[in-house]
């Protein structure tokens, strides 16, 4: 204790005392950049490293020494690794993934057709998901240890054990094939209208919600609980305010930061939900892309799909950890 | 500890996962057919002779569904022992090192969980030759770096005990301080993540099968058989769904045995050591 | 004539649940057939160990039972009403308005998200006693009476941007905004350094004067609450030992367990007279942390064999960082310790087993100190084994043998340390030391987390092993009287510097340095009136500067 204040009185105040809030952003940005360089890095060696040539897995039976030699001229295999990765990096920076080696079309053509679709469907989930989930999670800890509670408890350790295809299909039975009110498999197309587009993918969002709820939901519990049983709700409780006041004026500025990290983890994991979701119901996305990619093993695809996703995910995080930073208090007025 | 106190979801639980491990046991004896042996039409449905019916080969469900058992269980339990020990070596050391080897591990740990599980997957199985030991590999490796996290938390807590430091001014080793002093108090944590991190295994595999990257056909397994019958739910077949609610009805029963030790854990707080 | 009191409490009983792992849920009592009345403008103070039940009394008057302890029996009556039955609704409209609390940590009981300012005056205006310039005001007011810095700006900085004894007078300032009738002030100066004690002590008692408020005051250590109150109950275990008023109590106290309490640690020990031998010689020592902040600054002192070497500070001021650099825990950055004419290797993991073996550490928490799931056989068994190679029945006769020395019976041998209480946990951290057969132990505060008169006793049987086995001892506390009681030589620290050491008698006598002075003159003494004695002198010193 005594150890922080008196270096506090350090002579030279450096940036980061005066300006703690910016300084920790942005080491919190180029903490990210840099992740997201080692991730670009891990990406194109891991598919270097590893064993297998794709010049005879991609020509198969009809591989001889020479198409093997021309193969991998024409894919560029045969330059050193450094500058094919630099290559590469290059490109990705200016939006250039390379070429397909399955379609022999553009990557980054593809790309930008399904990252949006994909995106589309993530964030109609978490605009539904994120609401739900935060208030569930409110009301298990108002009603803490009471039925609610209970019920609410035993229904998400279920939810969070069913795997999403199951829930899909699930879905698909009921509504799609028995009920007949909604649409499989989901496709979109450009130039759909909205609220077509929304009627299409009403199955995979709901998929989606449902994976990602019971997560969100226990995890905002326990957050809003470790504030609730703070001193600093007991002293607003023997100030006599209300429990209204308490919650709204005391709990909330505090519960804050913890669930935006709570939303932000499971917006990460709604990423890669989308994978598992987009196969089901054939929704022309990302994810449907890369594993696909993955099966006839078109590297080029592979490697911008993992890249993005990782990105992606390495964004959430960053910005749940600035909002974060931001909401701390100590951090917002320092000494 | 007295067998009445143990809550009758954590029965449930216990009861289901001795059910799982009982077919994967003795498969052979209980089916009633052989796990690729093709016995009637394309996905005739469920009657006396065959429960569930049958799949979009012609095989008997039941019996690919408890041979299933064997691949599910072996793999994801091996998957899991795997990258138990892994993380857990590892975090030790690091926790009780400290200095630049944590740094170092932790760092690396750090980057590996900045790209999500199943597109690493995806990236690394893109590449590596499809044999099952791979496979159950490449699941360890990724899932050891979540075990590392809590581990290294979990060993920190302990670490920084009094009698830890007790134990090192006395002069007592490493292997000592990691086996006799820390792991005995963090038993009960792992053990819960230890059948967290197992029912995530049975979901990550069955995935990964899903998606025809995990156990090849003609080898049955409960996520492979998913995709093999996937097609019959448009014509309302819901050969499919078999499968896919023994997964989950597995991982709720192995969620509800980890929700009573999570359980017993934070009341054993407050109790013995820590008070 | 229950009508001049303005808090009546009459049999009082509080009970809760527990849960202790593997056996069925428990009802234990903690409180039970508590009675007593408080006068307009009075305060009593509740005096007990921890676990008498003091803070669940206390907050009983605000109706509020804390981690599920409930109120099962008697009346607390406010005025003649009786509080436990108002409901709700009712009891809210008391709780900040007429009632106030002042919780230990103020640290924890503000919100980190809200102004002091805010937080002070929001009961006050919530409860619409005042509109929100009277009450800031009113806050400013208080602000000054408690002689807080800059009272104009004071209520605009956020709780992490004051010091604790500040915190703790904001606290107090919060309590007094609504002008109430009565404050529960639990421990308020417990979690203080003793120099800052004193003035929050100082500030409390001015500002209940000036206000003519009412108090119950909770605390642990007499001396403090004999300068405060007008009336003091002594509880253990939930009952009352002993209530009337301050003098009858610190002067003629008729039980047994308040006069220990008053005359605890009154065997003052003759230091030795040869003090030029040493065993221990720590020689110029400066030490860092990894981070570069240094936290001791050429320390110099020697402690000779069969002798205690006290030394005391207030928190922060180094004197547990030395133990950890003589035990090779933080080894130092300059000077060198020699022990028994020869250098100690600094680093702990280069010193051999033997030195490891002579030097003994015991710790203030003996609850951290042992690994919760080994017996008492195996904590004390291992540096047996681990030292002198003992196993099997040799082992478990001299476990028992040491378990003697410490007057334990051979009855703890299997026990877990969640068995023990708190003293007999520190009695085998005792054992623990002394099977390694050394030379040297330090103590770091090995008694200041216990009951007095549990510490009484473990301060007894060190001083008897001292005597028996020639042992030494380099004992850290906080606690002058333990100094006065047991020291051969006294050293004392602040701020990471050895500001005074010497034979005891030398340097607890003047002439002082000012900072020993103000150590000194800032421990509260078992005596009436001492606070305004103190008082006065400083206002005299001031005003001669």
């Amino acid at each position: 204790m005594s150890n922080s204040a008196e270096a506090g009185g350090t002579p030279a105040r450096s940036l980061r005392e005066r300006f703690p809030l910016l300084t920790l952003i942005f080491e919190r940005f180029l903490l990210s950049l840099l992740l997201l360089f080692a991730v670009s890095v891990l990406i194109f060696a891991g598919v270097e490293a590893l064993p297998g040539d794709f010049a005879s897995t991609y020509l198969g039976q009809s591989a001889t020494p020479e198409t093997i030699a021309n193969i991998r001229a024409e894919l560029g295999l045969d330059r050193p690794v450094v500058t094919r990765y630099f290559d590469w990096l290059g490109g990705v920076v200016q939006g250039d993934f390379g070429t397909s080696w399955a379609s022999r079309n553009s990557v980054s053509e593809q790309v930008g057709k399904r990252l949006g679709n994909s995106l589309f469907l993530a964030s109609f989930a978490a605009i539904i998901a994120v609401p739900l989930a935060i208030g569930l999670g409110m009301l298990s800890v108002h009603f803490r240890d009471r039925m609610p509670d209970k019920i609410i408890n035993v229904i998400s350790l279920a939810a969070i054990s069913l795997p999403e295809f199951f829930i899909g299909y699930l879905l698909i039975l009921y509504f799609a094939v028995n009920f007949g009110i909604a649409t499989f498999p989901a496709t979109v197309y450009e130039g759909m209208g909205f609220l077509e587009r929304i009627q299409t993918i009403a199955l995979p969002t709901a998929t989606l919600v449902l994976v990602v709820l019971a997560h969100m939901m226990r995890m905002t519990r326990a957050a809003i609980l470790s504030v609730m049983s703070s001193a600093y709700m007991e002293t607003a409780e023997l100030k006599g305010l209300s429990s209204w006041r308490a919650i709204v004026k005391h709990a909330a500025p505090n519960a804050l930061a913890p669930i935006i990290n709570v939303v932000a983890l499971n917006l990460a994991y709604l990423v890669v939900g989308v994978v598992v979701v987009e196969v089901v119901f054939v929704y022309p996305g990302m994810g449907q892309y890369m594993v696909d990619a993955v099966t006839v093993r078109d590297m080029p695809v592979v490697q911008a799909c993992g890249l993005i996703f990782a990105a992606v995910y390495i964004l959430l995080n960053m910005v749940a950890d600035i909002l974060a930073i931001v909401a701390n208090p100590r951090l917002r007025h320092p000494r | 500890m007295r067998l009445r106190e143990i809550p009758i979801t954590a029965w449930i639980g216990l009861f289901g996962i001795a059910l799982a491990i009982f077919c994967a046991l003795f498969a052979p004896l209980i089916a009633p057919y052989g796990e690729t042996e093709v016995v009637g039409g394309v996905w005739q449905v469920a009657d006396g002779q065959f429960f569930f019916g049958l799949d979009n080969l012609g095989r008997d469900i039941l019996s690919r569904l408890i041979y299933g058992t064997r691949t599910t269980l072996f793999v994801a339990l091996a998957a899991t022992v795997i990258s138990f020990s892994l993380g857990i070596i590892l975090s030790f050391i690091a926790a009780v090192s400290g200095g630049v080897i944590d740094t170092v591990f932790s760092r690396f740990n750090d980057l590996m969980m900045s790209i999500p599980t199943l597109i690493f997957a995806l990236v690394v199985l893109a590449v590596l030759p499809q044999y099952l030991f791979v496979l159950i590999l490449v699941m360890a490796v990724l899932d050891s770096t979540r075990v590392y996290r809590l581990g290294r938390a979990v060993a920190l807590d302990v670490a920084v005990m009094e009698f830890v430091e007790a134990a090192k001014l006395r002069g007592e080793g490493k292997i000592w301080i990691i086996f006799r002093e820390i792991l005995p108090n963090t038993l009960s944590p792992l053990l819960a993540e230890f059948g967290l991190r197992f029912a995530f295994a049975i979901l990550f595999l069955s995935t990964l099968s899903f998606l025809g990257l995990g156990i090849q056909p003609p080898t049955a397994d409960w996520g492979g058989m998913v995709k093999d019958n996937k097609d019959g739910i448009i014509f309302g077949i819901p050969a499919a769904l078999v499968p896919g609610s023994a997964i989950a009805a597995l991982c709720i029963c192995v969620n509800l045995v980890v929700d009573w030790l999570l359980k017993r854990t934070s009341s054993l707080k407050g109790g013995r050591g820590d008070a | 004539m229950p009508d001049t009191n303005l808090l009546s409490v009459r049999d009082l009983k509080i009970e809760a649940t527990s849960y202790p792992p593997g056996e069925q849920p428990k009802r234990i009592t903690i409180v039970d057939g508590v009675s007593f009345d408080l006068q307009k403008g009075k305060v009593l103070g509740l005096i007990g160990e921890s676990g008498a039940g003091k803070s669940t009394i206390g907050l009983s008057a605000l109706a509020y039972g804390r981690g599920g302890a409930e109120i099962t029996g008697g009346e607390v009556k406010l005025d003649g009403t009786d509080i436990l039955k108002l409901g709700k609704g009712g009891i809210r409209k008391l709780r900040g308005a007429r009632i106030c609390y002042v919780a230990q940590s103020a640290a924890a009981a503000f919100n980190p998200a809200h102004r002091l300012g805010d937080q002070v005056i929001e009961a006050t205006v919530k409860h619409g006693l005042m509109s929100k310039q009277e009450a800031r005001r009113r806050a400013l007011y208080l602000f000054q009476v408690l002689g807080l810095p800059s009272p104009e700006s004071f209520g605009d900085r956020f709780p992490h941007q004051v010091s604790g004894g500040q915190l703790q007078r904001a606290m107090t300032a919060m309590a007094l905004c609504s002008n109430p009738d009565l404050i529960v002030f639990d421990e308020p100066t417990t979690a203080l350094d003793v120099t800052t004690q004193i003035d929050v002590l100082a500030a409390i008692k001015q500002a209940i004067e000036e206000t003519d408020t009412a108090a119950l005051y909770i605390t642990h250590d007499l001396a403090v609450v004999a300068q405060i109150s007008d009336d003091i109950m002594v509880l253990r275990h939930g009952k009352t030992v002993e209530y009337g008023p301050v003098q009858q109590i610190i002067e003629t106290p008729t039980q047994d367990y308040t006069r220990a309490l008053v005359n605890v640690r009154q065997t003052a020990r003759e230091e030795a007279a040869d003090q030029s031998n040493p065993l221990l010689k720590v020689d110029n020592v400066s030490a860092e942390y990894s981070n570069g902040f240094k936290v001791l600054h050429g320390v110099s002192l020697h402690l000779c064999k069969g002798q205690t070497l006290a030394i005391v500070g207030e928190s922060g001021s180094g004197k547990s960082t030395l133990a950890r650099v003589i035990t090779g825990l933080l080894p130092p950055s300059e000077g060198k310790i020699t022990f028994e004419g020869k250098p100690l290797t600094p680093a702990l993991k280069n010193r051999p087993r033997d030195d490891l073996r002579r030097i003994q550490l015991i710790y203030q928490m003996a609850d951290t100190a042992m690994n919760p799931r080994q017996t008492v056989r195996e904590i004390i068994g291992r540096p047996l084994t681990f030292y002198y190679g003992l196993r099997g029945a040799k082992k478990t006769a001299r476990v028992k043998e040491l378990l003697e020395q410490i007057e334990m019976g051979n009855g703890f041998i299997d026990r877990y340390p969640a068995e023990l209480s708190g003293g007999q946990k520190q009695r085998v951290a005792i054992a623990r030391a002394l099977a390694a057969k050394p030379e040297l132990i330090l103590c770091d505060e090995p008694t200041s987390a216990l009951d007095p008169l549990v510490a009484e006793g473990i301060l007894k049987l060190l001083m008897k092993l001292q005597e028996e086995q020639q042992l030494s001892y380099v004992f850290i506390t906080h606690d002058i009287a333990i100094v006065k009681a047991i020291a051969d030589s006294v050293a004392v620290m602040h701020r990471g510097r050895l500001v005074r050491f010497g034979p005891k008698s030398q340097t607890l006598s003047p002439p002082f340095d000012d900072y020993t002075d103000l150590l000194l003159k800032s421990v509260p003494e078992m005596e009436l009136g001492w606070l305004e004695k103190v008082l006065a002198t400083r206002r005299m010193e001031s005003a001669g500067n």
